[in-house]
């Protein structure tokens, strides 16, 4: 028999509303259905009514752990629309608060990986070292959240000459601290006992359902927008793309540890570039013109699209918006559905699903006619789920 | 009254109600829970139920979706029970006052007791927002 299991929406151990329901029979999760729409603010239809300036700060807001991913895929798209090259200070700026941004990210999900296995000495440990991430931030912009660093043509704050060995400093210690997880993680026999084999994402099903970042990283598949199609200093500066093989809760833990020197490889040569590198930070733009631009950007979760449509005048007619967790999330279909109950916390935690970032989209016609709303919306996806069920039974 | 009083004070315990923020209130909230800023010496602790709690953190902005669940989590706490509003968002919408999907305030739905402005407030005016809260129990 089929019993339900509501994991949500209002749930201690998540820290944003979301609706998961377990379909068990006995131990084994059979499906699962996930029920969004706790977050959606309308943040693209939002846009469209603030000028250009105000839209990097509305993105900054679309998220809090990725509040630097959207303005720079935003920024991105913007300087596309202008064929605009900002200055190199800018860009290592830049790349140095997408990188620490990352690194804060890993940590917190880490953390929250380790509560939701029951080891919450790891979930105290990286959110307390996590803060020294956050004061680094903090150095830098001024702000431990939502730094507001970014604006079109260039960076609103510089990192002076004299923090820079300061930053330098902190960055290496940050290193001692990712060896100590490393260490935790990699060579614990509980957690590689509870980890591995669990949740397993082949890379075909990867492809499959598009997924990206650290999630398809783990599965094989090959993709990293800061190496395919360099944008800020990403493509002077050397560093390597994390891919593992299995697939499992454990690779994926891997993937984001290793990346994580890899950011501060990152930061120490955009660093290094900045010491000698006496530029501007911004380029002053006085006028958008009429056109299209693309912006992306690799964020902590996966790749950030933004699209944006200007008709000339001082704010956007359509701002697209598509974040890395509308991907993910859907492959924990193939990645729960098999499991015990009692896994299926992590698995569901493992892709670092974000639904701050995935809930904006209103669907609307030509005329500006609202034709979808949300319960919409969720008649659709549940149809889609319906769906994708008869499909996957079809196959079986 | 006099010795619920006292031992709310004593233990105030949080759940707390996400409405739809961008999650940086959530996290810092979580934050002050954690190892540096260490709320639970002061006997604040994060519960998972409302009805073991004597304090709703609210953030974010309601939308159609929940907003109605907020005053329904409400009617199931044991009284008393303080709602805060952490952040600007549950304080007065900030930013997202124009959205299609954002009905009212938090206030026009429940009574809050405090309100922790800031985009997010640090732990510090966090943990400042509860012992204010408690300052005014007493
Ligand atoms: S107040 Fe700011 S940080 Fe808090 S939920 Fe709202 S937008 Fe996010």
């Amino acid at each position: 028999m089929k019993k339900i299991i509501p994991i949500g929406p209002y749930h201690p151990l998540q820290d944003e509303p979301e609706f998961f329901k377990l379909y068990v029979e006995g131990e084994n999760v059979v499906d699962i259905d996930i029920e969004i729409g706790y977050n959606h603010r309308g943040v693209e239809k939002l846009s469209e009514t603030k000028h250009y300036d105000q839209v990097t700060f509305l993105v900054e807001r679309i998220c809090g752990i990725c509040s630097t991913s959207h303005p720079f895929a935003y920024v991105n798209a913007m300087e596309n629309l202008l064929g605009l090259e900002v200055p190199l200070r800018a860009k290592c700026i830049r790349t140095i608060v997408g990188e620490l941004e990352r690194i804060h990210s890993h940590l917190l999900w880490l953390g929250l990986a380790g509560h939701f296995i029951g080891y919450n000495t790891v979930w105290m440990w990286s959110w307390k070292y996590r803060e020294n991430v956050c004061d680094i931030l903090e150095l830098i912009s001024g702000n431990r959240q939502h730094y507001s660093m970014f604006k079109i043509g260039g960076v609103r704050k510089d990192i002076p000459q004299d923090l820079i060995p300061e930053v330098e400093k902190l960055c290496t210690n940050l290193v001692a601290v990712i060896d100590m997880f490393k260490g935790a993680v990699m060579d614990d026999p509980v957690i590689q006992a509870r980890l591995k084999g669990v949740g397993v994402l082949t890379k075909e099903d990867a492809i499959n359902y598009c997924v990206v970042g650290p999630t398809a990283r783990a599965s094989g598949v090959d993709i990293d927008v800061r190496r395919d199609d360099p944008y800020a200093a990403y493509g002077m500066i050397k560093f390597n793309v994390i891919v593992l093989q299995n697939g499992d809760v454990f690779d994926k833990a891997v993937v984001r540890i290793l990346e994580m020197y890899e950011s501060i490889k990152i930061i120490q040569q955009c660093l290094d570039i900045l010491k000698t590198e006496k530029g501007e930070i911004e380029i002053k733009i006085h006028f958008i013109p009429k056109g299209e631009g693309l912006g992306r950007h690799e964020a902590p979760r996966g790749e950030v699209f933004h699209f944006i449509k200007s008709d000339g005048s001082n704010r956007p007619v359509r701002h697209k918006i598509r974040a890395p967790s509308y991907m993910n999330v859907a492959s924990n279909k193939v990645a729960a559905v098999g499991q015990t109950v009692s896994d299926a916390a992590i698995t569901l935690a493992a892709v670092d699903p974000c639904y701050c970032c995935t809930e904006r989209a209103v669907i609307l016609d030509r005329n500006d006619n609202i034709i979808y709303r949300y319960n919409d919306l969720i008649k659709l996806s549940q149809q889609k789920t319906e769906g994708l069920i008869k499909k996957l039974v079809k196959q079986k | 009254m006099e010795i619920i009083k006292k031992s709310l004070l004593k233990s105030l315990w949080v759940m707390h109600a996400p409405m739809s923020p961008c999650n940086n209130c959530d996290i810092e909230i979580l934050d002050a829970l954690t190892p540096r800023y260490d709320l639970e010496r002061f006997g604040i602790q994060l519960v998972g139920s409302i009805r073991h709690a004597d304090v709703l953190l609210v953030s974010g902005v309601p939308n159609y979706k929940n907003y109605k669940k907020l005053k329904y989590l409400l009617d199931q706490a044991a009284k008393p029970c303080f709602v805060v509003g952490v952040g600007t968002c549950s304080c007065g919408r900030g930013m997202f006052k124009d959205s299609y999907n954002s009905p009212c305030n938090v206030d026009d739905l429940v009574k809050v007791d405090a309100y922790i402005p800031g985009c997010p407030p640090r732990p510090e005016a966090i943990i400042a927002g509860v012992v204010k809260l408690i300052n005014a129990l007493k």
